[in-house]
């Protein structure tokens, strides 16, 4: 009988501690909605990043990969607002995936639980690459990221119901550290209220919304669009009128651009991470935001 | 009557979306796509396909001014089981403008299991570029062995069943049945069942930069008169070749694609090649010819192109493509076959395309292309000057 039993034991410390058949599999559109479901999912979750922060993820191809790896998945985590909707839809028409199709539990729009900025009152593809429901880029706003992990948590103990209490536990903890970390982030970050940037792209709406900065202009002449050489120009003279401080582009998009106004402006060009793995120090999302910070407050000096 | 029918509906229903937050309504998705050329050719025979029975769209385009297709596409889910989709071509056919209905299908959403089914008229899955959109193609024409097999796309109405399996690496496998009817099937044989296909995909990534594809695929029909373009021998007589029997073609495709860090919107490069092979096995006859020309027919027809498109900078691309086909037929009525087309008269077709395209968006495209075409004996220089634009929803591109 002991052997028996050891066998059984064995078993049961497999069964239990084997993360291949625990883990949800959660697919996350973008890295910052990733390092969210890791933060709240801990060992619960096996979380698969479609795009990096080398990529911009309005241009993702629907690769047989990402196919894949929806095809697997048990919840999906995208920004949501049409910042997807090149690829997306397209992967989860060919995934044949029900759980995790608009409408179900598996299918998580971050963007659809905050409030929007820059909803269009007009479409018109005229003015560039717009998006009907407003700016998808909410992630850089930390008090939309508190609402959205409150949800996502929410998510988790829906889909996965015998974890509940785990994730109430993981929320609880990061939640706590996170309004620590603005209410830090406030304090540091007050030199940069009301300063004026010029952006390479409209993905810092949130971010300047926050911390009270202002947009004094994008190198793209309409969102979505690439630079010319008039535009940055009529830049430059704009610039003359009402100065900016920098200008700021992430790595997913060239330098070139930045690096022709700085010539022409004497504006100092700096790269923010936009998203997890952007930088060196941006490994988390604590570390997106002191990153983000400590080179604005660099470049401001 | 049906198409004018279905047109005033399409239109309709574009009336009907015009509100702004279209993608709040339940209106369907709604896009346009309008084509035009200028096209100049160095000759003005008539064109022919040495060892190929011509049909569908296949040709080589007017010359001067003209349109392309232009699509109406609808489509949306229609609860949360289905999705349906409609895609209608406008084009002049001999001065009349002609509906043309593309794609009709539906498709299941939600079966579970990896699995899906389409039923309807749709492109079929063989083969890379098929179920493509010839507006998202990377050259103005079709490739050379597209023509040749399958009038420039192979299309039927029937149901299509695919499964994806739960693994990293990517792999699809579908299978259709169809009715028949169109080119190069034809006759709608077997009480409307005349053909089928079944096709794989394979395919991940290999690092951050590079993303593959490879597929194969198998048709095979049961044709009861597939008709190859007419022609005329003065005196009142038409003879429209004609071939009955067997037909299988078997084909496989390869596809890369790099961009560095799999950020392609400064720079990519993709390269495409496929290869398919059709054997038949039937009768030729000329009808319409008297006394009827009549031949027994074994065919073996075959051919490939490699192509590679590279975007350089942000909206322009440059593009190489080579195409090569081959052709061994034999019948009992050599004179018969002749006529239909089916003589290689010793040629081997090829043919050399070059475009460069320019992209204000990804809604705008305006291409420059010259091929250097051997298709024939007369060899032609034809250069194409296109633009492919796009309205209303925003279309998903596949891999």
């Amino acid at each position: 009988m002991k052997p028996l039993h050891k066998i059984a034991g064995a078993l049961l410390l497999l069964a239990t501690t084997s993360p291949a058949v625990a883990q949800l599999n959660i697919f996350a559109c973008e890295p910052e909605w990733a390092a969210l479901a890791m933060e709240l999912g801990g060992n619960k979750v096996a979380v698969y990043t479609a795009t990096s922060a080398q990529q911009d993820p309005h241009h993702i191809q629907a690769r047989p990969s990402l196919i894949a790896k929806v095809r697997r998945a048990d919840l999906v985590v995208c920004s949501g607002s049409e910042l997807e909707i090149g690829w997306l839809p397209m992967l989860l028409r060919q995934a044949s995936n029900p759980a995790v199709l608009p409408g179900k539990p598996g299918h998580f729009e971050a963007s659809s639980f905050v409030e929007r900025l820059e909803i269009p009152e007009e479409l018109d593809r005229a003015m560039g690459d717009i998006h009907a429901s407003g700016n998808p880029h909410v992630h850089l706003d930390p008090h939309r990221v508190a609402r959205i992990a409150e949800r996502l948590a929410e998510r988790l103990a829906n889909i996965d119901p015998d974890n509940r209490e785990h994730y109430r536990q993981q929320h609880h903890s990061f939640a706590q550290r996170w309004q620590q970390a603005i209410s830090r982030w406030e304090k540091v970050a007050a030199p940069l209220k009301g300063m004026r940037i010029v952006v390479h792209h409209k993905d810092w709406v949130y971010l300047f919304n926050w911390l009270e900065m202002i947009e004094a202009g994008a190198l793209e002449p309409k969102p979505g669009l690439p630079t010319s050489v008039g535009h940055i120009a009529e830049l430059r003279r704009r610039l003359k009128n009402e100065p900016a401080r920098m200008i700021l582009h992430t790595a997913y998009q060239s330098d070139r651009a930045a690096q022709r106004l700085s010539q022409m402006s004497g504006l100092p060009v700096v790269e923010l991470p936009y998203t997890v793995g952007g930088s060196d120090q941006a490994t988390d999302l604590f570390g997106l935001f002191d990153d983000t910070l400590q080179r604005l407050l660099d470049a401001a000096q | 009557m049906l198409k004018r029918e279905s047109l005033s509906i399409a239109l309709s229903l574009i009336l009907a979306s015009g509100s702004a937050h279209a993608a709040s309504s339940f209106n369907p998705d709604v896009s346009l796509i309008l084509d035009g050329r200028y096209s100049s050719y160095g000759n003005d025979s008539d064109y022919e396909l040495p060892g190929f029975m011509l049909g569908g769209e296949a040709g080589r385009g007017e010359e001067g001014f003209h349109l392309g297709h232009s699509e109406l596409v609808l489509s949306a889910n229609i609860d949360d089981m289905f999705y349906g989709k409609m895609t209608a071509a406008l084009h002049d056919h001999e001065g009349a403008t002609e509906v043309e209905l593309e794609e009709a299908y539906i498709e299941t959403l939600g079966l579970g299991g990896g699995a899906a089914i389409k039923a309807g008229r749709f492109f079929s899955g063989i083969g890379y570029l098929n179920d493509q959109h010839p507006h998202s193609w990377d050259f103005a024409d079709a490739p050379l062995i597209y023509r040749g097999l399958f009038g420039d796309q192979l299309r039927d109405d029937g149901v299509q069943l695919s499964w994806v399996a739960p693994t990293d690496l990517y792999l699809k496998l579908g299978g259709e049945i169809t009715r028949g009817a169109h080119f190069p099937a034809g006759g709608a044989a077997n009480d409307g069942s005349g053909a089928s296909a079944i096709f794989a995909k394979l395919g991940g990534d290999v690092g951050a930069s590079h993303a593959w594809q490879l597929g194969l695929s198998h048709w095979q029909a049961e044709i009861e008169g597939r008709t190859s373009g007419a022609h005329d021998h003065g005196g009142g007589t038409t003879e429209i070749p004609t071939y009955s029997g067997d037909s299988t073609v078997n084909g496989i495709d390869f596809i890369w694609k790099w961009a560095p860090n799999g950020n392609a919107s400064e720079r990519n490069l993709k390269l495409q090649a496929e290869y398919f092979v059709r054997d038949e096995d039937g009768t030729v006859e000329l009808a319409g010819s008297t006394p009827l020309g009549s031949s027994s027919y074994d065919g073996q027809q075959s051919g490939w192109y490699a192509q590679t498109v590279y975007q350089f900078m942000p909206r322009w691309r440059v593009g190489l493509r080579y195409d090569q086909l081959e052709s061994d037929n034999s019948g009992s009525d050599d004179m018969v076959l002749a006529e239909a087309g089916l003589d290689d008269e010793g040629h081997r077709p090829t043919r050399t395309t070059l475009m460069v395209d320019y992209s204000r968006s990804e809604y705008s495209r305006i291409r420059l292309q010259y091929a250097m075409d051997d298709s024939y004996e007369e060899s032609d220089n034809i250069i194409t000057v296109q633009y492919v634009m796009s309205l209303g929803a925003h279309g998903a591109h596949q891999f």
